[in-house]
């Protein structure tokens, strides 16, 4: 089949990103050409401001070196500006007279610097700030001359402010509001940037219109004149006072334009379905965005469409801004600025250099600014997201997720990405320190989150360093490259969420894995190893006796009904129920251990025997020699519950929390969950079950029960929640149960309930089953039901669905 | 020349499945089965830690290893990139619904290569 015909016209970072996201889906598919008015490759744009501080190299900011071009077959033409695209011959000219054909034709043809139209605009030393070529010529201006005058106050002119400072020039910022960067930040804020920068020897010039620039005798511009008179020398003027969409070329063929060129959900101009459009020149619903993560979102889903997946939608992102000028912090997101119906928490340490703002509507967050302090960028930006509900965390919501988290182990209690070494450990379960971190940003391209991930495996395990890797890629790759839109993919298979992957199955009945698979446009026939677990979950706890297990989508673990260890054997955890055990049961554990010669056996953390290092052929004979229900230790299920002896023996007891314990066990053992679920009784409040960080933690008092919920002992350490007091052991189970119900049926998969009651938040738990009795009780009545019946896999093989084919080879030679 | 030997039969290996085959000596050969039965046989050993591959999920042409979940390609025992590596495949060929593999190279092929261990350091035997 012969190729299609792509031609690129642009050659910026938006356009690039949608040609690789293309070629990883579609390799095969293009004949591309791309044309560039630049005479360069493909290069980091947001980091032009670290090489004009004499920070990083041209070099260094290249992401497509020619070569890649090459490699892939594209046919490169820098240098050359389209002038004209006939779009019914389906020919793109450019200003030499090269041609080139199209089937499919992508404008990327970015934005330009505004340029005030005032007298003196022409001058020679009058220049915006977008590309290498004004980057030289400010370089070369800062080796010749003395005075510079960056006109505009916003990201942008700072940027270059502070490279034209540290470069030797005497620089004045000229700003026509009384506040730096008004559209990120708010005037305390501004006012605190701005000492910060007058302390570094930038001049400011505050609410000051500019009237015209004036030359001199050579052609070049020697001063700028204001409004009222006042004048100031000047060798070099930067415009940095916004940037237009370029949408020149589209409006001369005809494409309908307005604030960009207008494009739909599919990233196709609305007049030719032909020409799509992404990046800066692109407006969406009314917006272009100017900020790289958007824009990366752009381009993958032009790419699926452009591979004729046609299965994306690009339906806006929200933003967050920082800026890059080594040494200042500071991050803002949403409406920070407040207004009608808002609330305001603030906190204001002028001195310290510490200003934090969260603007708060209907009980969620909808903006933050931050300066000084800016760890927490990412932590609230995610909140704001995903809009979640922040009353039960209000009080503690300033002090960010360290202050909403007790323990963060692992990583040495690092929390400033930039003040560590190179040689400091970011992730403890990979061990990767930060310098392999940011060799990997630098030499492999990186720019989001997920390909650290997969390049150095770093936040690839337990997660709980993500928020350091996001910091190290912000200052390595120079932004914010965390995923912009609110709703995450499951993985790479699909577009769906986790929560849109539950509804579908909840509200259409959904009953196998290849009818949601069908229902939602999965990419893939069979899914992967993350998404199909995932999808047999929510199948089954959606709809118990309805829908049917697949084993073969089911993790090892949770197949083989034993934990996998490294060599490939199995570890046997047996149930002993709240932590009691009998002689009887020791000698048959015993006796296994001798008869298959079990190498180690240990008591676990959960009051019970484990025995490690059982061969796969012995389990089955294991399971029936010890003769006791699966402990499910390998399972995403109940695990345990622990106890404390209680009021039977204890002299400081006073409930029977032994018993309590093994009502529990009993009737919510064999059930799964989205993750492992762990429950603690304590007969007393000294809580020698440690009831404090289990999932479900019951504490006794003379007076009845406390329940605590959504503890956590694991990677973040996190203390249980007070839930309710209750006076009956039939009342701990009924509210227990509910919970647990209610985190089976709505908590995504692989997320512990503390994440769950994390991204819900505790208030609206508690409205489910504490203020609503009927719903409560409904919660418990379908948990009951689904365990009805449940088999131990142990022991009932065909009803539990397990495969005994497993544990014996084939072909024995 | 190869001298094929029956293993078993392809209704033996569960779809998106798979089956061990112990060999005299070296490690297991895994026997894998796609959604489109489709059979594979690669050494039981991920070339990251050794894991048993066998154990794995297996989806589309691939088997994500149960130890640290890398995705090895069942057609070429290779890891998906970025991560690097592979297993020695084996010949494997069905015919009607029987699957055959080479009785020589199961004899011969990747003997060298040992299986990970774990568990309390033995002291060793005088």
């Amino acid at each position: 089949m012969k190729k299609m015909k792509l031609v690129m016209v642009g050659n910026g970072m938006a356009g690039v990103r949608t040609l690789e996201e293309l070629l990883k889906i579609a390799p095969d598919l293009y004949e591309i050409t791309v044309f560039g008015a630049e005479p360069h490759p493909n290069y980091n744009r947001i980091l032009l401001s670290p090489v004009l501080a004499g920070e990083q190299t041209i070099d260094e900011i290249i992401l497509n070196p020619l070569e890649w071009y090459a490699e892939h077959g594209i046919t490169l033409h820098t240098g050359k500006k389209v002038v004209d695209i006939d779009r019914v011959k389906r020919i793109v000219r450019a200003e030499d007279g090269t041609e080139a054909e199209y089937d499919r034709l992508l404008l990327a043809t970015g934005s330009n610097p505004f340029m005030l139209p005032i007298p003196g605009r022409e001058l020679e030393g009058v220049i915006g700030y977008r590309d290498i070529a004004d980057t030289h010529t400010m370089i070369e201006a800062a080796t010749k001359y003395k005075h510079a005058v960056v006109i505009g106050g916003g990201l942008l002119g700072l940027e270059a402010a502070n490279g034209l400072m540290l470069r030797g020039m005497q620089v004045t910022v000229v700003h026509i509001t009384p506040t730096l960067m008004d559209r990120q930040l708010d005037g305390i804020a501004g006012k605190l940037l701005q000492k910060s920068l007058e302390q570094r020897g930038i001049r400011f010039l505050m609410g000051a219109s500019t009237e015209a620039l004036i030359g001199g005798k050579d052609g070049r511009v020697m001063a700028v004149k204001f409004k009222d008179g006042q004048e100031i020398p000047a060798d070099l003027v930067v415009m940095a006072a916004g940037i237009r969409p370029n949408t020149e070329l589209a409006e001369k063929i005809g494409i309908h334009c307005h604030r960009g060129i207008v494009v739909s959900d599919t990233m196709q101009t609305v007049t030719d379905p032909r020409v799509y459009s992404v990046g800066e020149c692109a407006a969406h619903r009314g917006i272009a965005y100017g900020l790289v993560a958007p824009l990366f979102e752009q381009g993958k889903v032009c790419a699926t469409h452009l591979a004729q997946f046609g299965i994306g939608r690009y339906t806006g992102s929200q933003v967050s801004t920082k800026l890059k000028v080594t040494g200042i912090d500071l991050f803002s997101a949403g409406n920070f600025q407040g207004g009608e119906g808002c609330e305001e928490i603030v906190m204001s340490d002028p001195f310290g250099g510490v200003y934090k703002k969260l603007v708060i509507k209907d009980d969620q967050l909808v903006g933050a600014c931050l300066y000084g302090d800016t760890v927490d960028g990412s932590w609230y930006f995610k909140m704001l997201r995903e809009g979640r509900k922040i009353g039960d965390i209000r009080a503690t919501l300033l002090h960010g997720e360290a202050g909403a988290n007790i323990g963060d182990t692992g990583h040495e209690g690092h929390t400033k990405a930039a003040s560590m070494p190179d040689d400091a450990e970011v992730c403890g379960c990979n061990g990767v320190n930060k310098g392999t971190i940011c060799k990997a940003i630098k030499d492999k391209g990186l720019f989001t989150l997920e390909e650290v991930k997969k390049h150095t495996k770093a936040s690839a395990s337990c997660g709980s360093c993500t928020g350091l890797v996001e910091q190290i890629l912000m200052f390595t790759a120079g932004g914010d490259y965390s995923k912009a839109p609110t709703k995450k993919a499951m993985c790479g298979c699909t577009d769906a969420s986790h929560q849109e992957a539950r509804e579908a199955i909840k509200a259409e009945k959904l009953l196998t894995i290849d009818s949601v698979y069908k229902r939602l446009g999965w990419r893939t026939p069979n899914g992967c190893s993350s998404c199909r677990p995932a999808i047999n979950y929510y199948l089954i706890s959606s709809w118990p006796k309805e829908a049917k297990d697949d084993p073969q989508s089911r993790f090892i673990n949770e197949r083989s009904h034993a934990n996998i260890q490294k060599d490939g054997t199995y570890s046997v955890i047996p149930r002993m129920w709240a932590g009691e055990t009998t002689a009887d049961e020791l000698r048959r554990i015993a006796d296994a251990v001798d008869k298959y010669k079990i190498p180690t056996v240990k008591v676990t953390g959960g009051q019970r025997i484990d025995l490690l290092g059982v061969k796969k052929e012995d389990l089955v004979n294991v399971w029936k020699d010890i003769g006791m229900p699966s402990g499910h230790a390998y399972a995403k299920a109940l695990r345990t519950v622990k106890t404390c002896v209680g009021s039977e023996w204890c002299r400081f007891g006073t409930q029977d929390s032994t018993q309590m314990g093994k009502d529990l066990e009993r009737a919510l053992w064999r059930m799964y969950a989205p993750h492992k679920v762990k429950i603690a009784v304590s007969g007393c409040p000294r809580n020698c079950a440690e009831a404090g960080i289990k999932d479900v933690g019951v504490i006794g008092v003379d007076s009845g029960w406390e329940i605590y919920v959504a503890g956590n002992g694991g990677i973040k350490t996190e203390v249980a929640h007070f839930f309710c007091k209750l006076k009956t052991a039939e009342e701990v189970l009924e509210y227990s149960g509910a919970f647990l119900q209610l985190y089976r049926e709505e908590g995504w998969y692989l997320e512990r309930t503390v994440h769950w009651v994390g991204r819900v938040g505790l208030d609206y738990v508690k409205k489910k089953i504490l203020d609503d009795a009927a719903g409560r009780q409904a919660l418990w009545e379908r948990l009951k039901f689904s365990l009805e019946g449940e088999a131990d896999p142990w022991f009932e093989f065909d009803k539990a669905a397990v495969d005994t084919r497993q544990f014996t080879p084939v072909g024995a030679l | 020349m190869s001298t094929w030997k029956k293993i078993c039969f392809v209704a033996d290996i569960p779809a998106l499945g798979s089956r061990r085959v112990q060999r005299p000596q070296g490690v297991a050969v895994a026997l894998f089965r796609t959604a489109e039965d489709r059979v594979f046989a690669v050494l039981d050993r991920c070339p990251h830690k050794g894991g048993p591959l066998s154990q794995g999920i297996v989806f589309g042409n691939s088997v994500a290893c149960p130890l640290h979940n890398w995705t090895i390609g069942l057609d070429d025992g290779c890891a998906a990139a970025p991560d690097e590596g592979c297993t020695p495949s084996f010949a494997c060929k069905v015919e009607g619904d029987e699957v055959y593999l080479d009785a020589d190279e199961l004899a011969t092929k990747a003997l060298d290569l040992l299986a990970p261990t774990a568990g309390p350091k033995r002291h060793s035997a005088a």
